[in-house]
C-alpha cells in the first residue's frame, strides 16, 4: 500500500496557502493603495542654504517668535497655557527648544517662510482665513537660515533626542496617546483628589473644543494606531499627509528621517509594548516546540515498530 | 446493593466504585483503530488540543477583561496586552487559536466527505459534527463582539440586521437580539454570556455527544474498508500485532496523534509569534464608533464563503440562500444517494464534485474579501450560483453511481 | 517483548518533554495571576501632617485601606509616655507626635470606631479596644494596630516607603 500521506499534506498545504495568499497579502492589495515613500527629501522645497550666525539667530528668533512660541530650554515661557492659546489661535503654538533636531532643516527654513504651504495645506487657509502663525517671506533667506541655525544650537543632539520627546514635538499638540498617559496639554500627573484630576480633563476637553474647531475633527487618540495602520502607513502620511488623504486638514510636519523612526518607536512603545519580550519569548518557544515534535515523533517510531 | 469486598489496592478500591478498569478499555487499549488511515485522521486530537489552547487562554482573558462597552477596548489592548504577565501571549494564542481552530475544522470536515465517513452508521458523527460547527461559528463571532473595536460593532450591526428578514422587516426582532436600537451595553453583555458560558457549555456537550456518536461505528479507513473489529481486535490481543488490521486506540494511535500534535504546534507557535495579522484584523484596533463605518468591513476568513453567497443577490434572495449555506452541509448523508463508502476518488461523478466544490468555497472566501466590485463581483456571483447547483444535483449524480 | 522497555523509556521522554511545557504554562499562568504593575506603582500616599489637629482622628486610605491619623494632645502623650510600648508606637514628625496606623482591628480586620469622649477606639465586631497611642486595652485583638511602612520627608510621610524610624519600629518589634 502506497504511502499517500505526503500527496495529502502537500495538496492540504496548497490549498491552505492559496487560500491564506488570495485573503491576505492580495485583498489587502486590492482594498489598499500602495504609497511609495520618498525617504524625507521633501524634494518639492527649495534647497536650503545652511548659515552660522546663531547669535543673529538668537536675536531674530527672540524678536519675531517669542510673542506665541515659549522656549523653555533658554527659560522663556510660553505667554498663555495651552488651553487659552488653543482657544485663542485654534492650535497651541509649540515649544521651540527642540525644533531644530526635530524637524528637517529645509522643511523648517520653508515653514519659517510660508507655514501653510510647507505644510501642505494652502486649501484651508485664504484672504478671509488666515494660518495662525504669519509667513516670513519678507525676511532675507540668509536670516530666515539664521534662525534655523539658532534653533538647531539650542537643540538636544539627535542621539539624545528620546522617541517620547520626537512624538510630543512633532505631533502631540494634536494628537493624544491615552496608553502614555498623554494629552494634547501635557502627561496627565496623578492627583490626590478627584476634583483636580477632573479640572485638568476639562482642560483638555475645553482644548479639544478648539482643534476640532481648527482642524474640522478632532485628530484621533493614536495609542493604537501601529497595529491599526502599519508603520509604512505611517511613515508615509507623515510624509506628505495628502498622498494618503487628499484634502486633508493634517500638516505635513517636515520631520527629519532620523525623527519618523523615533516616532515610530514611540507608538509602538505605547500599542505594541510587548514585542521584545514577544521575540525572546518566541524564540524560546519555538525550539522547544520543535524539540517537543522531535520526541513525539521518536516515540511513535518506537510504539509502530511492531505494529507494521 | 452491589457486592463490595476489601480492597486489595488502591486502583481495585477505585475499580470497584467507578470501573476504572472497564472505561479504561472501552475509551482507550480496547478502543481500536484500523492501521490504514492517514494522519488527517489525527485532526480530532488536533481540534481537542486547540479547544483546550483556547479554553485555557480564555480563562486568563477573562480575568482582566471588562463587559462594558467603555471599559472593553481598554481592558483588552491596555490591560491585557500591557499590563499583565504574559497577557499577550494569551491574547495572541486565543486570536490566532480561534481562527486556526476553523483551518483544522474544514480540512476534517472535507476529510469526513472525501472518504464517506457520513454514511452507513455514522450519520450521527456528521450530524454533531455540524452542530459543533454551528456552535464554534456562533462562539467565534459572539467572541468577536468582545475587543469592542470597529470591526466588532460593524460586524455586530450587519448580521443582526439579517434577522430583520429582508421584506418582512421585522425590526422588532432585531431590536429584541440586540437589547437596544443599535450594539451597545445590551447586546455586548448577552454576547459576553454566550460566549463564556452557554456556547461553551453547548460545545462540551457536544463534543461528548460527537465521541459518542463514533464509538460505535468506529473510526473510518482511507480504503473504505468494511473491518470486523472484533475478529482482527482478537488477531491484535493474540499477539499478532503486525497481521492485525487494527491498532490500540492507547496508546497506538495516540502515538501518532500526538506526532501530528506536535507538528501543528510547531506551524501554530510560529503564527502566535510572527505572523498573527490575519487573526487579528488592523481595523479592530480602532474603537468602536457607531458613527463612522470603516472603508472596507468583512468577516472573518472562514465566514467569507457563505458571506459570499448572500452579498451578490437582492436580500430576499441573499437571506434565503444564505439559510440554505448554512443547512446544507447537514443534510449531506441524505442527499447522497449512492450507497458506496469508499474514497472519492473511486466514485466518478462525486469525486469530481468534491474537488469542485473545494476550489469554488475558496474562491467564494476570496472574493467575500475583496471589495463587491468589477470583476469580484462577477466571480462571486457564478461561485455562488454553482454552489446552489452543485448541492442541488448531488442527489441526481450519486444516484447515478455504480455501486463499488 | 523486547521492544517494551525502549519503547517505554521514549514514552516517558516525550512525557518529561511535555511536562517542561506543561511547567513552562503554569509559570506563565502564574504571572499572569500576579498584582499588576499599576497596583504596586499606587500603592504609595503622601501625608503632608501640617494639616491635622489635635486629638481630631482623621481617617486616610493607602493601599486601599483606611489610615487613622490621630494627632496627640498633651494629655495623650503624657499617657503615652507612662508606658513605653506606647510612646514607641507613635511617630514624631516635626515636633508633634501622632497615632498613624491601619484602622483595622487586628482581631478579624472589621473597622474600629472612635470614640471622642474616651479618647480610644471600640471595635463593634468582637467588643476590642485600642487606646489613643494604638495600644490593645481590650482582649480580642492579639496585637496593637499595624504601622505601615513609612518615610519622614520633612513635615511629609510617605506612606509605602521604607524610613529608619518604621524599621526599628519594625524590628523591635512594635508592628509586624
Amino acid at each position: 500500500m502506497k504511502n499517500k500521506e505526503p500527496l495529502i499534506l502537500g495538496v492540504v498545504v496548497f490549498f491552505t496557502l492559496v487560500t491564506y495568499y488570495l485573503v491576505e497579502p492580495f485583498a489587502h492589495h486590492q482594498m489598499h493603495k500602495h504609497v511609495e515613500s520618498e525617504n524625507f527629501e521633501y524634494a518639492d522645497i527649495a534647497k536650503f542654504t545652511p548659515t552660522t550666525n546663531v547669535a543673529h539667530g538668537k536675536e531674530l528668533v527672540t524678536s519675531n517668535c517669542t510673542a506665541c512660541h515659549s522656549i523653555n530650554v533658554e527659560n522663556m515661557p510660553a505667554p498663555m497655557d495651552p488651553t487659552t492659546s488653543a482657544a485663542t489661535y485654534g492650535v497651541n503654538p509649540p515649544d521651540l527648544s527642540n525644533a531644530g533636531v526635530v524637524y528637517d532643516a529645509k522643511y523648517l527654513a520653508a515653514f519659517i517662510a510660508d507655514p501653510a504651504k510647507a505644510a501642505n495645506v494652502s486649501h484651508k487657509f485664504n484672504d478671509t482665513k488666515m494660518h495662525p502663525m504669519p509667513s516670513y517671506n519678507w525676511m532675507q533667506p540668509s536670516e530666515i537660515s539664521d534662525m534655523v541655525a539658532y534653533l538647531q544650537s539650542i537643540a538636544v543632539k539627535a542621539e539624545d533626542l528620546t522617541p517620547a520627546m520626537a512624538y510630543e514635538n512633532a505631533c502631540g499638540r494634536c494628537h493624544a496617546v491615552h496608553y502614555e498617559k498623554w494629552t494634547q496639554i501635557g502627561s496627565k500627573p496623578s492627583f490626590k483628589h478627584e476634583k483636580d484630576s477632573l479640572a485638568f480633563d476639562i482642560k483638555v476637553m475645553e482644548y479639544e473644543d478648539s482643534i476640532k474647531a481648527y482642524m474640522g475633527k478632532l485628530p484621533p487618540d493614536l495609542s493604537m494606531y501601529i497595529r491599526s495602520r502599519n508603520e509604512h502607513f505611517i511613515s508615509t502620511l507623515v510624509e506628505n499627509p495628502q498622498n494618503h488623504l487628499a484634502g486633508t486638514a493634517m500638516p505635513r510636519v517636515g520631520v527629519s528621517a532620523e525623527t519618523m523612526e523615533k516616532v515610530i518607536e514611540h507608538l509602538e512603545d505605547a500599542g505594541d509594548a510587548k514585542r521584545h519580550e514577544r521575540a525572546a519569548v518566541g524564540m524560546n518557544v519555538m525550539i522547544y516546540i520543535v524539540i517537543f515534535a522531535i520526541f513525539a515523533l521518536l516515540w511513535k517510531k518506537q510504539v509502530w515498530r511492531d505494529l507494521h | 446493593m452491589a457486592h463490595f469486598t476489601k480492597a486489595t489496592s488502591v486502583k481495585d478500591w477505585f475499580n470497584q466504585r467507578l470501573a476504572i478498569e472497564k472505561v479504561e478499555k472501552v475509551m482507550m487499549s480496547e478502543y481500536w483503530i484500523p492501521k490504514n488511515i492517514n494522519f488527517l485522521w489525527a485532526m480530532g486530537m488536533v481540534l481537542v488540543i486547540t479547544f483546550a489552547m483556547l479554553l485555557v487562554s480564555g480563562i486568563f482573558l477573562l480575568m482582566y477583561y471588562v463587559p462594558t462597552v467603555d471599559g472593553a477596548f481598554d481592558s483588552v489592548n491596555y490591560t491585557i496586552m500591557r499590563e499583565v504577565d504574559f497577557g499577550w501571549l494569551w491574547r495572541h494564542v486565543h486570536g490566532v487559536a480561534a481562527s486556526v481552530v476553523f483551518l483544522i475544522i474544514y480540512i476534517h470536515m472535507f476529510t469526513g466527505i472525501y472518504y464517506g465517513s457520513y454514511k452507513k452508521g455514522r450519520e450521527m458523527i456528521w450530524i454533531s459534527g455540524m452542530l459543533l460547527f454551528v456552535a464554534f461559528s456562533a462562539e467565534a463571532f459572539s467572541g468577536y463582539m468582545l475587543p469592542w473595536g470597529q470591526m466588532s460593532y460593524w460586524a455586530g450591526m450587519v448580521i443582526t440586521n439579517l434577522f430583520a428578514g429582508g421584506s418582512l422587516h421585522a425590526d422588532g426582532l432585531v431590536e429584541w437580539i440586540r437589547g437596544d436600537y443599535v450594539p451597545a451595553q445590551a447586546f455586548l453583555g448577552r454576547f459576553f454570556m454566550l460566549h463564556v458560558l452557554l456556547i461553551p457549555l453547548a460545545i462540551i456537550g457536544l463534543i461528548a455527544l460527537h465521541f459518542g456518536a463514533l464509538r460505535i461505528p468506529h473510526v473510518n479507513n482511507q480504503d473504505g474498508e468494511e473491518i470486523d473489529f472484533d475478529e482482527e481486535a482478537k488477531k491484535y490481543l493474540d499477539g499478532k500485532k503486525a497481521e492485525s488490521k487494527v491498532m490500540r486506540f492507547a496508546n497506538d494511535f495516540m502515538a501518532k496523534d500526538l506526532m501530528v500534535v506536535g507538528v501543528f504546534l510547531v506551524f501554530f507557535f510560529y503564527l502566535v509569534f510572527y505572523n498573527y495579522g490575519f487573526a487579528m484584523d488592523p481595523v479592530n484596533f480602532d474603537p468602536a464608533d457607531g458613527l463612522s463605518t470603516p472603508a472596507h468591513i468583512y468577516p472573518e476568513w472562514y465566514f467569507l464563503w457563505s458571506y459570499e453567497i448572500l452579498r451578490p443577490f437582492n436580500i430576499d434572495l441573499g437571506l434565503v440562500l444564505f439559510a440554505f449555506a448554512q443547512v446544507i452541509f447537514v443534510l449531506l448523508p441524505f442527499l447522497d444517494r449512492s450507497p458506496n463508502s469508499v474514497p472519492a476518488n473511486r466514485r466518478g461523478l462525486f469525486g469530481i464534485w468534491f474537488w469542485v466544490m473545494i476550489v469554488n468555497l475558496i474562491v467564494l472566501t476570496a472574493m467575500g474579501k475583496l471589495p463587491p466590485e468589477g470583476i469580484f463581483s462577477t466571480i462571486g456571483l457564478v461561485s455562488a450560483i454553482l454552489f446552489v447547483v452543485q448541492w442541488l444535483a448531488l442527489p441526481f449524480i450519486t444516484k447515478l453511481e455504480k455501486k463499488v | 517483548m523486547e521492544n517494551n522497555s525502549r519503547r517505554g523509556f521514549m514514552g516517558k521522554a516525550f512525557g518529561a518533554v511535555a511536562g517542561i511545557g506543561a511547567v513552562g504554562s503554569l509559570y506563565a499562568m502564574k504571572k499572569s495571576w500576579d498584582p499588576l504593575p499599576s497596583v504596586k506603582a499606587a500603592g504609595f500616599t503622601t501625608l503632608d501632617m501640617s494639616i491635622y489637629e489635635e486629638a481630631v482622628m482623621v481617617t486616610e486610605k493607602w493601599r486601599g485601606k483606611p489610615i487613622f491619623v490621630l494627632k496627640q494632645s498633651a494629655e495623650m502623650l503624657k499617657k503615652a509616655k507612662e508606658n513605653p510600648r506606647d510612646i514607641e508606637r507613635l511617630v514624631e514628625v516635626d515636633g508633634s507626635h501622632y497615632m498613624m496606623c491601619i484602622g483595622l482591628c487586628t482581631h478579624l480586620g472589621c473597622i474600629p470606631a472612635f470614640r471622642q469622649d474616651k479618647n480610644d477606639f471600640k471595635c463593634a465586631c468582637h467588643g476590642g479596644e485600642f487606646d489613643a497611642s494604638g495600644m490593645v486595652q481590650l482582649v480580642p485583638p492579639p496585637r496593637g494596630f499595624d504601622i505601615p511602612p513609612f518615610r519622614i520627608d520633612g513635615t511629609k510621610l510617605v506612606l509605602g516607603e521604607v524610613g529608619p524610624e518604621w524599621q526599628a519600629m519594625k524590628d523591635n518589634g512594635i508592628t509586624l
